[in-house]
This record gives C-alpha cells, sequence and structure tokens, in this order.
C-alpha cells in the first residue's frame, strides 16, 4: 500500500522499523543532543554570550541618564549636526540611545576594556548591528539591555540599524570608535 | 436535507473525486495561484531594487512592495494552496464526500474578502509595516482586519477537514487507518489550529489598539506571541509539504512508506515540539532569559529536526526501496540515475527535499542556536534561510504536485509539456542560488528590509566590502532567474487550466451514491509483518539514501562548528 492509500496492516505500528531508519534516528538523535549540549558549554567556556541583564525603563529615564553621559564625556562632536562623541570611563556603563533615525550619542571606546553597554529604543523597534564584527541585538522601547562587551581591535567600526523601521531606516547608521588605551 | 454524493473517478488515476470538494479543491488552488502571480510580480520588484546595480524603486515603495511580498507569498499563496492540499487528502484520498460544502464555500470567501481588504491596506500607502507588523509602529486597522478575516476562514476550512475525516470513519470510505499522506495533512491542520489561535491572540488586540481601544501593546510581548503565529505558520508549510513530498513519492513510484511507524511518529513530533520553536526568533532580545531560549530552542527544537531528519531520510528512502524493487538495485545509485528526472513532478519534488534540507535546515538550526544568532539576526542571511526552506521546500513542492493535479483534477493537458520538464529546475535552481547568496551577504552583515546597503543620506554611513555587493549582485542574478521559472510555472498552469485540451473519456460519468462512496471493501487479510526482500547492500534495503543522509549530516556538522569557529572570534560579550 503506498503512502496515499490506508496501511496495509491495520495496526500499522506493529511493522517492524528497518534497519537503516533504526540507525539513522540513533544518528541523528545523538547530533541533535551534540548541539544541544553546546548552548549550555558555550554559557560556561564560551566567551560570546548575550546578556540576560535588562531593565523595565521609560524614554525620558533612559535619555536622561544618556544625557548626563554626554554632558560629561564628550571629547568632541562629528558631522554638521554636531552629534557628541562620547569617551568615557573604561568599564563604566555606557549609554546608546536608539531613535528614528539616528544612533545617539557616538561613543569612543578603549581598546581591550570592557564596558556595560545600555541600550535602548525611545521609539520604535531598532537593530542594534556592529559591522564589521556583525554583531546583532534587538532593540526595544521600555527594556533597557545591558550588554557587558570589550572591544579586541582598535579602529572605527559603524552600528547600523538591521530592524524595519520606517522610511529612512536606511540612512540609521553611526560610528563606534575603538582607540588604544591612554597612557596615564 | 439531501447530500450531494456525486463522484466521479479518475480515469487515468484512479483517484475518486466528490463533485462539491472538486470545486472547492479547483478554486482555491487557483486562489492560491492567482496570489502567487500578484506576490511574483512584487518579489521581482524587490530583487530589482535589491540589486544594488539596478536600485529600482524609491524607498516608500520598495518597503510597500516587500510588505506585500511578504503577505502575497507567505500567507495567502501558501495557506490557500495547502487548503487545496487539504481538501484533497481528506475527500478525494479517503473517497469520501466533503463535510458542509457550504460552510467551505463561506471559508473560501472569507480567506478571499480578507486577503483583498489587506492588500487594500497596504497598497493604500499607510500599512507598510512588513509581514510580521511589529507594534509600536503601526499599520491601518484594515490591515489587521484583513489578516484576521483570512485566517479565521482559513480556521473555518481546517474543520471542514476535521469534518470529513470524522464523515470518512462513520461511513466506513476507507479500511484501516488513515493513509500516511492523510495523516501529515492532519498533523498540518492541526498545527495550523493553535497557530491561528495564536495569531488571535495578538492580532485581534492589534487591530483595537490601531483603532484607539487599546492605549499601549508592549513590543517584546508582541514579538513573543506574534511569532507563535509566526513561526508555526511556517510549520504548516512544512507539515503540508511533506505530506506532499509522500504523496509524490507514491504517485511516480507508487512508493510505500518504509515503515509506517516511523514516519507517522515523526508528524507526531511535529505537533509536539514546533510551537516552542518559535521561541529562536527572539534569541536576540532582552529581558528573555537563557534557559527560556535555550529549552524552547534547543531541547524542543531539535526533537522537531529529528523529525524533519526522520523524513529527510523516509521519503527518498521508500523510493529507493520502490526503485530497487522494480529492478534498479544495481550499486548504490542506480534507483537515483533511473529515476524520471524529466518528470517535474518528481524533480521538482526531489529538488524541494534536498534544498529544504541542505540549505533551509542546516541553516536553520544554526541560526537558531542561542549564541550563534547573534551573527546572524536580522541580517539578510534569515530571508536567505526562509527563502530555502518555504520557497524552495514549500512552493516548489507545490509546483510539482500542481503538474499531477492538472490532468487529473483540471482534466486538461498540459499545454507546454516541454517547458514544465525545465521549469522545476529554472525555478528551483534559481531559487537555491538566491537563497546562498543571500546567506553570503548576511555573513558579511548586510541587513535584511533594508533599502540601501550604501546608506544614500546618512550622516555616518557604513562602507560594506565589495563581496557584499558581489553577493547582492549575483542574488538579484538568481532572483530574476528563479522569476523566469516561477512564470513559466504561471503560464503553464493558467494556460492549462483555461485553455488546455480537454480530456474526455467516453463513457465518463458522475455516480451519484445515497450513503457513503461505495460498500466498504472487505478486511485484508492479515498480513505478517515482512522485510523488503533481498534488496539494498550491506544489510540496509536503502542504502543510497543512507550515504546522502551520511553526507548531509557532514556537511551540517562541518558548518555548525565553522560558525562557532567564526564566533569565538567576535568581541566577547555577556
Amino acid at each position: 500500500m503506498s503512502a496515499i492509500e490506508p496501511p496495509a496492516q491495520r495496526v500499522w505500528w506493529k511493522q517492524p522499523l528497518d534497519r537503516v531508519e533504526g540507525t539513522w534516528i540513533v544518528i541523528a538523535f545523538a547530533w541533535c543532543m551534540v548541539m544541544f549540549f553546546m548552548m549550555p558549554y558555550w554559557h560556561v567556556y564560551g566567551k560570546q554570550n548575550l546578556s540576560n541583564e535588562a531593565y523595565r525603563s521609560s524614554p525620558e529615564a533612559f535619555l536622561a541618564k544618556a544625557q548626563a553621559m554626554v554632558d560629561k564625556h564628550t571629547v568632541r562632536t562629528v558631522t554638521e549636526q554636531n552629534i557628541p562623541v562620547v569617551h568615557p570611563v573604561p568599564g563604566a556603563d555606557v549609554y546608546l540611545v536608539a531613535r528614528l533615525w539616528q544612533w545617539w550619542p557616538v561613543l569612543e571606546l578603549e581598546e581591550g576594556q570592557t564596558y556595560r553597554l545600555h541600550i535602548m529604543s525611545t521609539d520604535w523597534l531598532h537593530g542594534f548591528s556592529l559591522q564589521p564584527e556583525n554583531i546583532n541585538i534587538q532593540v526595544h522601547p521600555g527594556y533597557e539591555h545591558v550588554v557587558t562587551l570589550t572591544p579586541t581591535k582598535e579602529g572605527t567600526y559603524s552600528i547600523i540599524c538591521n530592524e524595519y523601521c520606517g522610511i529612512n531606516h536606511h540612512t540609521m547608521a553611526s560610528k563606534l570608535y575603538v582607540v588604544k588605551p591612554k597612557k596615564s | 436535507m439531501a447530500v450531494n454524493r456525486n463522484f466521479r473517478t479518475c480515469p487515468s488515476t484512479g483517484l475518486v473525486y466528490h463533485e462539491p470538494a472538486e470545486k472547492l479543491i479547483r478554486w482555491n488552488a487557483v486562489a492560491g495561484v492567482v496570489s502567487l502571480l500578484v506576490g511574483g510580480v512584487l518579489a521581482l520588484l524587490v530583487t530589482l531594487t535589491r540589486w544594488p546595480a539596478v536600485k529600482l524603486l524609491p524607498p516608500d515603495w520598495f518597503y510597500l512592495v516587500l510588505t506585500a511580498h511578504g503577505l502575497d507569498m507567505l500567507v495567502f499563496w501558501i495557506i490557500f494552496f495547502e487548503i487545496a492540499v487539504l481538501y484533497f487528502a481528506a475527500s478525494t484520498l479517503l473517497k469520501c464526500r466533503l463535510a458542509t460544502p457550504k460552510v467551505a464555500w463561506v471559508a473560501f470567501w472569507l480567506m478571499i474578502v480578507g486577503a483583498i481588504t489587506n492588500n487594500i491596506a497596504v497598497f493604500k500607502g499607510d500599512s507598510s509595516v512588513m509581514f510580521t507588523s511589529y507594534v509600536p509602529m503601526g499599520a491601518h486597522p484594515l490591515f489587521y482586519l484583513g489578516f484576521i478575516l483570512f485566517a479565521v476562514g482559513a480556521l473555518v476550512a481546517c474543520f471542514v477537514f476535521f469534518g470529513t475525516l470524522v464523515v470518512g470513519k462513520a461511513e466506513k470510505t476507507y479500511n484501516g487507518s488513515i493513509p500516511l499522506v492523510t495523516f501529515g495533512a492532519v498533523t498540518a491542520a492541526i498545527i495550523a489550529v493553535f497557530t491561528i489561535a495564536a495569531g488571535a491572540i495578538i492580532l485581534i488586540p492589534t487591530f483595537l489598539w490601531s483603532v484607539g481601544l487599546v492605549s499601549h501593546i508592549d513590543s517584546l510581548m508582541y514579538r513573543t506571541v506574534w511569532w507563535a503565529f509566526g513561526h508555526s505558520s511556517q510549520q504548516i508549510n512544512v507539515a503540508a509539504h511533506v505530506s506532499v513530498w509522500y504523496a509524490i513519492a507514491a504517485i511516480v513510484f507508487g512508493a510505500k512508506p518504509m515503515s509506517e511507524k516511523v514516519s507517522r511518529g515523526a508528524f507526531v513530533l511535529y505537533i509536539l515540539f514546533l510551537q516552542l520553536a518559535s521561541a529562536h526568533h527572539l534569541l536576540a532580545d532582552p529581558g528573555l532569559t537563557s534557559n527560556w531560549k535555550i529549552f524552547n530552542t534547543s531541547y524542543a527544537m531539535y526533537l522537531a529536526v529529528l523529525a524533519s531528519m526522520v523524513h529527510g531520510l523516509t521519503v527518498p528512502g521508500a523510493i529507493e526501496v520502490a526503485q530497487r524493487g522494480k529492478g534498479f538495485n544495481k550499486g548504490l545509485f542506480e534507483w537515483l540515475r533511473k529515476a524520471p528526472w524529466g518528470n517535474p513532478c518528481f524533480s521538482g519534488m526531489f529538488m524541494s527535499l534536498v534544498g529544504f534540507g541542505f540549505l533551509g535546515g542546516i541553516s536553520g538550526v544554526m541560526m537558531g542556536t542561542e549564541q550563534l544568532n547573534l551573527i546572524i539576526h536580522n541580517t539578510i542571511y534569515v530571508p536567505g534561510h526562509f527563502h530555502a526552506t518555504v520557497v524552495v521546500g514549500t512552493t516548489l513542492a507545490f509546483m510539482a504536485l500542481t503538474y499531477f493535479l492538472i490532468p487529473t483534477l483540471f482534466r486538461r493537458e498540459l499545454m507546454f509539456p516541454g517547458m514544465a520538464k525545465w521549469q522545476t529546475y529554472v525555478y528551483g535552481l534559481g531559487m537555491m542560488g538566491f537563497s546562498v547568496f543571500m546567506m553570503g551577504a548576511g555573513t558579511l552583515g548586510v541587513p535584511r528590509r533594508h533599502w540601501d546597503m550604501a546608506f544614500s543620506g546618512a550622516a555616518l554611513p557604513h562602507e560594506f566590502p565589495g563581496a557584499a555587493y558581489l553577493m547582492m549582485g549575483l542574488m538579484a542574478v538568481s532572483g530574476v532567474l528563479a522569476t523566469v521559472g516561477g512564470a513559466m510555472y504561471l503560464v503553464n498552469t493558467v494556460g492549462s487550466v483555461f485553455f488546455g485540451k480537454k480530456i474526455v473519456t467516453p463513457d465518463f460519468k458522475r455516480v451519484p451514491v445515497r450513503e457513503g462512496m461505495a460498500p466498504a471493501r472487505p478486511p485484508e487479510p492479515a498480513v505478517a509483518p515482512a522485510g523488503h526482500g533481498a534488496i539494498g547492500a550491506g544489510g540496509f534495503v536503502a542504502p543510497g539514501t543512507f550515504v546522502l543522509a551520511m553526507v548531509f549530516l557532514t556537511s551540517f556538522v562541518l558548518y555548525y562548528f565553522v560558525n562557532w569557529k567564526y564566533l569565538s572570534t567576535v568581541w566577547p560579550l555577556k
């Protein structure tokens, strides 16, 4: 009986497994378990895990914190819109606002230092996409996500938006500068 | 109440069609193909806009067209065709009358009205919110209303399908258990019910929000519940196209399942575990814990992955056994070499199987891994993956089935049989290239749903490497090729259905039947469960398929760990 007709035996579960099927199921299941194991394993031994730390926040509260950081640590401005470039203290809390259609402010971090990067949207959904590293994180309004990250190499990186956010989505791009640590 | 019970037997296939069911299958299939036509034109526009050298549309039109393309293809084409498959699997395969044809027509018209309403909302220009319509970006209320009406129609159609199963059982139109293909269709319909329930839970409040009756919808809650709808609806497709694979293997080769237990068990795994897999859309989101993400995407999801790997073996395995039984028993691959590669029904189905497994399956599991998702999320890799699953997998399987349905269901000869031979290859290979190049561009960071990878007008634009532009160019060329293949399909099906030579059988008549279809066949004598006789090699009845499966597994393992290796080189995060 073919697959478009009722099975030959009424009690079809008594039909024995073919050896090829049984073997494949065992192999495939073992591989599934390897893949399952990899995720917890990476939490323990891997260095790239997305943070579970997030807080409820409001646009006003988040903007106030970002503004305080900008007031204190701005080192220069870029572009005609005079977007502030902030050079925070290594290890500090750093704030990045995602909004239509801008990442604000521009950050300058030191190579090899670890920062607590707070990301939140003040309006719609956005996508934090660090290029060319290709690290991608969803950004929600109302959820302040704290990601601890360590830039490993100096250079000029880009932050682009990769969650569709309306007509000027393609203009929502910014820079992230990584510099050698200052000698103190 | 008089029940219409007119049946006809197809002279060439022996299939039995119930007249009202037949009409419904045709109309649903036609509505699907019309959606495919609209979606296909939009697909070409999207491709030509994302081709950096062409950049056809301005941004407002691009986002509008992309929204409509997603909806017309992923929702309207596929679900209309799936309803046709459900009615076919219940009424035709069980030789049974369709339950409540009138209700089925109500369902059909609800779906039509819903689809048109939704399209109107999008083409008005104020609902370019993409298929996913993430809040707080809002669409016109008609957008959600159309979506909801369509979903209600589809839900009603699922219940007509379930009703038909009850009728078949009660009127004893078949012996024993339902066929495997019908079992797969039941799987699709069960998944459809909880999928649509999830859709209602999120889209009805969103509709109320769009008209001002609900003040706030949380964006994370929306994404969580929406994906219980959005991802599960893709699992309806998987269950449906796997059933179509089994059906085509049976139609073309007379293949029977290697063992019913394994194939059916794999379908049950879909029902139990696929819903949880929708969590892998939220791996890069804040506010959800790693435990939640790992449980949902791995523990549970991999059992569904296991089910797909099982089908991936048992479908070609069944073909191999049937072919070896016919005497193509030499070596590992004679059965495959001597397969009817000129029959679009088979070639389409086989490419669907291979493309779905190698491209769609491996990429899907890789990016559905919690940490690996970080280097993939929302890049154009994602549409690369799902064009391999939904287009190469589902659409190509449905196209292959169409070549079988035109003579038996529409009773017309194919207008251009020569073109049909090539169509599945042009479309299949075009689409595979399209998917692969999108994945390539995504690996280089190119975002999805993005009008301009050169960021024109941005204060601080990013410059993608030349390789990314090359990938996008190759993607577009493959996309145009696939569009040509799609057009070949549409010309052939529409041409055949309306102008193809009618198949006339001299003594054809419809048979009115009072109770049920025909007297039930006497139960067949119990056969002792037997093996497949002296075919195959090394104790395996399907050694060729097993070798192919091992090739698949090797590519899977290599690709999976290559991505871990790549992940280990990016900035440390915690």
